[in-house]
């Protein structure tokens, strides 16, 4: 069985010898480089520029303006793309801006033939600028009389959506006797990526063909907008993607390709070079998005949750990426984590303003809805008296659920065994008992947080994959996915999964890393954890059907039926349990038959119609230094139902992964803008993602329920293990010290001033 | 790649003092730590560089004859960490400057580079502060010492010149004998961090282990330069160590601190950690002192 095993990652000695090529490895020595003029404010119009200096500094090329592009507006999310128009993603930017909407616009690019040249023409590009009030908040952009980001969409609100769910009224739930209702504003701040690799891509031309090399997680998307950006047919660009280093979504969007592709058409196809620098990649391309909700919540006196309403302002920042999908993701698992006996109202709004532009980041708006969620629901729980593991036992959403919705389905349920599992770990009923009414300057508390995720995206979108293997003279097989390799190991289960649906050993299996949209097979890439489940049932389907050609031609050469026959391990195998003939045997001479020569290969493409929900939670032990307002993790245990697991250390380390950018961000990470929406700190110092050092030992557990609507009983897990671990030590912070903190992350500044306002600061403390 | 127009490699002291006077453009780099990054963010674009990177005289720990400490101010953060002499004798210097940055920030950034930044948040200013450290800075055509508490005039300001190189920083056995310190650097992370606040003391105990000889307090961005708290200080010289006392130092040195809000900390939370610090700082210096309460 190679499914189910620890094998090591494929491509682990390549990256680690540092002999696989990344996009800055593949970069021709002749390329010319661009450097991206951005606006030196948030919101405004470009009236002209004065590029003399600029044009004279040795060694520049050209430089192009916002007024040189095509007059085209596309749009950059990663999704599918639709053929239904009203599906169809928002077209709000071009190539280069002369509406400046965001801090960093780009405006204007200078090419180069070096960096230094470039960017010291870049430094000297005047631009005359009418600048106008830049919108920090939703309400800002909502208020009347607010400049206008778009005019497509007056009054900048992008979409606004709104569901009643229930018989009754959130006010006739309330007026229950004895029901406890909390209430309250809650926020979480705009969030970075921190992909180790910075977004970077290359164009050149032979022929008509553009070639754009880039760091994506979506090249087949990439390909789609780069042909939309230009306005030429889409098969004239050809998207390479070698390894990568990271996109955590932020390469789910398309970014610098499509300026890439265009310069090389304005430079007789010499190759252009586009790779921003960190803080490019901080302040100028996507965010996760921040969030304000107004929420309530009322349960009756025995701990039952009765209704909710939910209110989210989503801010878009200034150009519509993903737009709503992250809010409308956000408000579902607000409703599909509990059940609301008598109503749920929600509704959610997405805003433009001048913040940097929001996209897809890992989790895709659920880390913001299980903050509310699970911030909410411990509030409730702390109001009734009750543990708040045994609140969520008696609420929380059970197997068998079906979205009311969309109709996603849990078609296999593991939450109850996760909550016992991490229950077990953390040691919760003795923790709870023990960190009651401490005194003294260090505090502890334990706390924790579920959430549910779908698999994919079916069927708000399309799903589809598609996967391609070939048989050679030796018996191995090449495998060749549209799905993407992004650093979480998708080569590595795609080739457990071939060995696996074929009967070779892993070692027989070859996979290539890149892809190129002139070759591979088609897949819209790596995100919503969709990878193993949806392009893992086409690397099954195609494992199998390729089984089937190898056993049809063994058969021809055995004289025999193929019925019976079977391949375990490299070996074809007769019903007596005897070798036959072996997988080489059958690549030889299908290649080189004087008679039958057949070149044995297989391409199936999987439509997928099916989702599920993955689900988990983390259980978190703190200790509180009230007097520093420092958090210190002791423990932290994620527990995952995410069906079978295919490669059980893979997945480990994906949990470790998440972990970290969940605990960056409850304590510690959030961009920073003043007033006018300039980011303040848009580089690896000032934005402050953990260390090694700040790190605890990081837990992961599985539950392990086959799903059967999976490939291999598995279900969505790339995403989910970023999701819990904020609303986890917020609630064992509201545990430890009684302190409710609605908003992330909890730095020691915001924490000092809610204990002094608590009045756990002694007066000795007092300044 | 760097926008730097010239790196002139400065084969000793005496070349490196002449180079900085031929070219009035030019400015000292050592380790490179602070000086590339803003060639990097275009603030230094194009600048003309003398490089005084390990120089042998400039570099390394010794003792003199009369037990003053010398440290050249191209000595690493992480040697000046590993050295026997500032492990024996003032071991609490070594750890401050062990808080800065990570690893390779520490094997490439100076001492003396990071005093001639002239940043608040600097990690070893405050203990060098406490020690009454003295500077040396020597131009082609003069020499002058400074002492470190007269070196900071404002942010990224000190009176060093921009053809003086500030070569050795001293130490006097009277400032570090029988002392015990403690530099605790609150930063937003445990790494790779700039100082929210530092604080560094150094106390004395009396032979009765109980009454302080000397306390020394300094703070990194308590204001916009690097500042010993004297009123703080004279609180405790004679006094009984007790709660009650680093109560009253505590809120002493927060008063007469000028912390700014910013948007990296509100003035309110550093006053917060002034206080906070402090305590701390004394407690665990005098406990290493061997002092008792």
């Amino acid at each position: 069985m190679a499914v189910g095993q620890s094998i090591p990652r494929v491509d682990a000695f390549a990256k680690v010898t540092g002999e696989a090529k990344y996009t800055a490895d593949l970069v021709p020595a002749n390329a010319y480089v661009a450097k991206i003029v951005r606006a030196p404010v948030a919101s405004g119009w470009v009236r002209g520029f004065d590029l003399t200096e600029a044009q004279a500094v040795p060694g520049v090329v050209r430089i192009f303006t916002c007024f040189d592009v095509p007059d085209i507006q596309f749009p950059t999310a990663g999704h599918p793309w639709s053929t239904v128009p009203s599906h169809q993603d928002i077209c709000d930017r071009k190539l280069l801006n002369a509406h400046i909407r965001v801090w960093g616009d780009e405006i204007a690019v200078v090419v180069a033939r070096d960096r230094i040249s470039a960017e010291r023409a870049a430094r000297l590009v005047k631009a005359d600028i009418e600048v106008l009030p830049a919108l920090s908040t939703p309400d800002e952009a909502m208020a009347p009389g607010a400049p206008c980001l778009h005019e497509e969409k007056p009054g900048n609100v992008v979409v606004h959506s709104q569901f009643h769910l229930g018989d009754g009224t959130f006010d006739e739930a309330a007026a229950t006797p004895g029901a406890v209702v909390v209430s309250g504003h809650y926020s979480v701040p705009a969030v970075q990526h921190c992909h180790m690799e910075p977004v970077h891509s290359f164009a050149y031309m032979e022929g008509q063909k553009i070639t754009v090399v880039s760091s994506t997680q979506i090249p087949h998307i990439v390909r789609r907008v780069c042909g939309q950006a230009l306005g030429i047919p889409w098969s004239r660009v050809r998207v390479i993607k070698p390894y990568m280093g990271g996109g955590f979504g932020n390469k789910q969007d398309v970014l610098v390709e499509p300026l890439a592709a265009w310069l090389t058409t304005q430079l007789g196809g010499h190759a252009v070079n586009i790779e921003l620098s960190r803080e490019e990649v901080l302040g100028c391309t996507r965010t996760r998005h921040a969030f304000d909700w107004d929420v309530q919540a009322v349960a009756s006196p025995d701990g039952t949750l009765l209704a909710r309403t939910y209110c989210a302002k989503s801010n878009q920042g200034g150009y519509a990426s993903h737009g709503h999908a992250i809010a409308a993701n956000a408000a579902n698992v607000f409703k599909q984590c509990y059940r609301d006996r008598v109503s749920l109202d929600s509704e959610s709004y997405t805003v433009y303003t001048n913040r940097p532009t929001a996209g897809a980041m890992r989790g895709y708006g659920i880390p913001q809805g299980c903050f509310i969620t699970e911030a909410l629901t411990d509030d409730l729980a702390y109001a009734l008296g009750m543990d708040p593991l045994e609140f969520r036992l008696k609420n929380c959403v059970q197997a068998g659920y079906v979205d009311p919705h969309n109709g996603i389905t849990m078609h296999a349920y593991g939450l109850d065994q996760v909550l016992e599992k991490g229950r077990a770990a953390i040691d919760w009923d003795a923790k709870r008992r023990l960190y009651q009414n401490q005194t003294g300057d260090r505090r502890r508390g334990v706390g924790m947080a579920l959430f549910t995720y779908k698999s994919n995206v079916y069927p708000i979108s399309l799903e589809t994959a598609s996967c391609r293997m070939m048989l050679h003279e030796d018996g191995r097989v090449t495998v060749q996915m549209g799905a993407t390799e992004i650093g979480q190991g998708a080569d590595t289960v795609f080739t457990q999964m071939a060995a696996e649906s074929i009967g070779l050993p892993v070692d027989a299996i070859d996979i290539q890393s890149v892809q190129d949209t002139d070759v591979s097979p088609f897949d819209t890439g790596a995100y919503a954890s969709r990878q193993t489940y949806v392009s893992g049932m086409a690397c099954k389907m195609t494992g199998e059907s390729l089984r089937g050609k190898i056993l049809d031609y063994a058969a021809g050469m055995l004289e025999r039926s193929a019925e019976g026959l079977t391949i375990t391990d490299g070996q074809i195998v007769d019903e007596t349990g005897q070798t036959v003939l072996t997988v080489a045997d059958v690549g030889m001479e299908s290649c080189y038959s004087l008679t039958n020569s057949r070149h044995l290969t297989a391409e199936e493409t999987y439509h997928c119609e099916q989702n599920t929900f993955a689900t988990g939670a983390c259980f978190a032990e703190i200790e509180v230094d009230l007097a520093l307002g420092q958090i210190h993790v002791l423990r932290l245990v994620n527990v995952h139902d995410s069906g079978r697991l295919i490669n059980p250390k893979l997945a480990e380390a994906q949990v470790h992964g998440g972990m970290s950018m969940g605990l960056g961000y409850a304590l510690s990470e959030e961009m920073l803008f003043d007033d006018a929406c300039k980011p303040l700190n848009a580089n690896l110092l000032d934005y402050k993602i953990p260390t090694a050092m700040d790190t605890p030992k990081l837990e992961a557990l599985f539950v392990e329920v086959d799903d059967p609507t999976g490939p291999y009983g598995n279900k969505a897990l790339g995403e989910p293990p970023a999701i819990p671990v904020a609303p986890a030590i917020r609630n064992a912070l509201l545990h430890a010290t009684g302190v409710s903190v609605h908003s992330l992350p909890l730095t020691p500044q915001k924490l000092i001033e809610h204990f002094r306002a608590a009045g756990l600061l002694g007066g000795e403390d007092h300044v | 790649m760097f926008d730097i127009k010239r790196l002139y490699p400065a084969k000793d002291l005496n070349d490196a003092l002449c180079a900085l006077a031929d070219d009035p453009e030019s400015m000292v780099i050592a380790g490179g730590t602070d000086v590339l990054i803003r060639v990097r963010e275009g603030k230094a674009a194009g600048a003309s560089l003398v490089s005084i990177h390990e120089l042998p005289e400039l570099t390394g720990v010794r003792m003199e004859a009369d037990g003053s400490i010398v440290i050249g101010a191209c000595t690493s953060f992480a040697r000046i960490t590993a050295d026997p002499i500032i492990e024996e004798f003032v071991p609490y210097l070594g750890e401050a400057v062990d808080q800065v940055g990570g690893p390779q920030t520490r094997e490439a950034g100076t001492i003396g580079g990071n005093l001639c930044n002239g940043a608040t948040s600097a990690d070893s200013a405050p203990m060098l502060l406490a020690l009454n450290a003295e500077l040396t800075l020597q131009s082609a055509a003069s020499k002058r010492v400074v002492p470190v508490t007269a070196f900071h005039t404002g942010p990224g300001r000190t009176v060093r010149n921009r053809d003086e190189i500030l070569t050795e920083i001293r130490i006097f056995p009277a400032d570090f004998q029988g002392f015990g310190g403690q530099y605790i650097k609150y930063g937003k992370r445990a790494a790779m961090e700039i100082a929210t606040l530092g604080c560094a003391a150094l106390v004395k105990p009396a032979t009765d282990q109980r009454t302080v000889a000397d306390l020394r307090l300094a703070y990194g961005v308590a204001a916009p330069t690097p500042i010993r708290c004297t009123e703080a200080e004279t609180l405790a010289h004679g006094e009984v160590l007790t709660d009650a006392l680093l109560g009253e130092i505590a809120r002493t040195a927060a008063a007469h601190a000028s912390p700014r809000s910013s948007w990296r900390a509100s003035r309110e939370f550093r006053l917060q950690l002034i206080t906070e610090l402090a305590r701390r700082a004394i407690r665990s210096a005098w406990t290493r002192a061997g002092g008792v309460f």
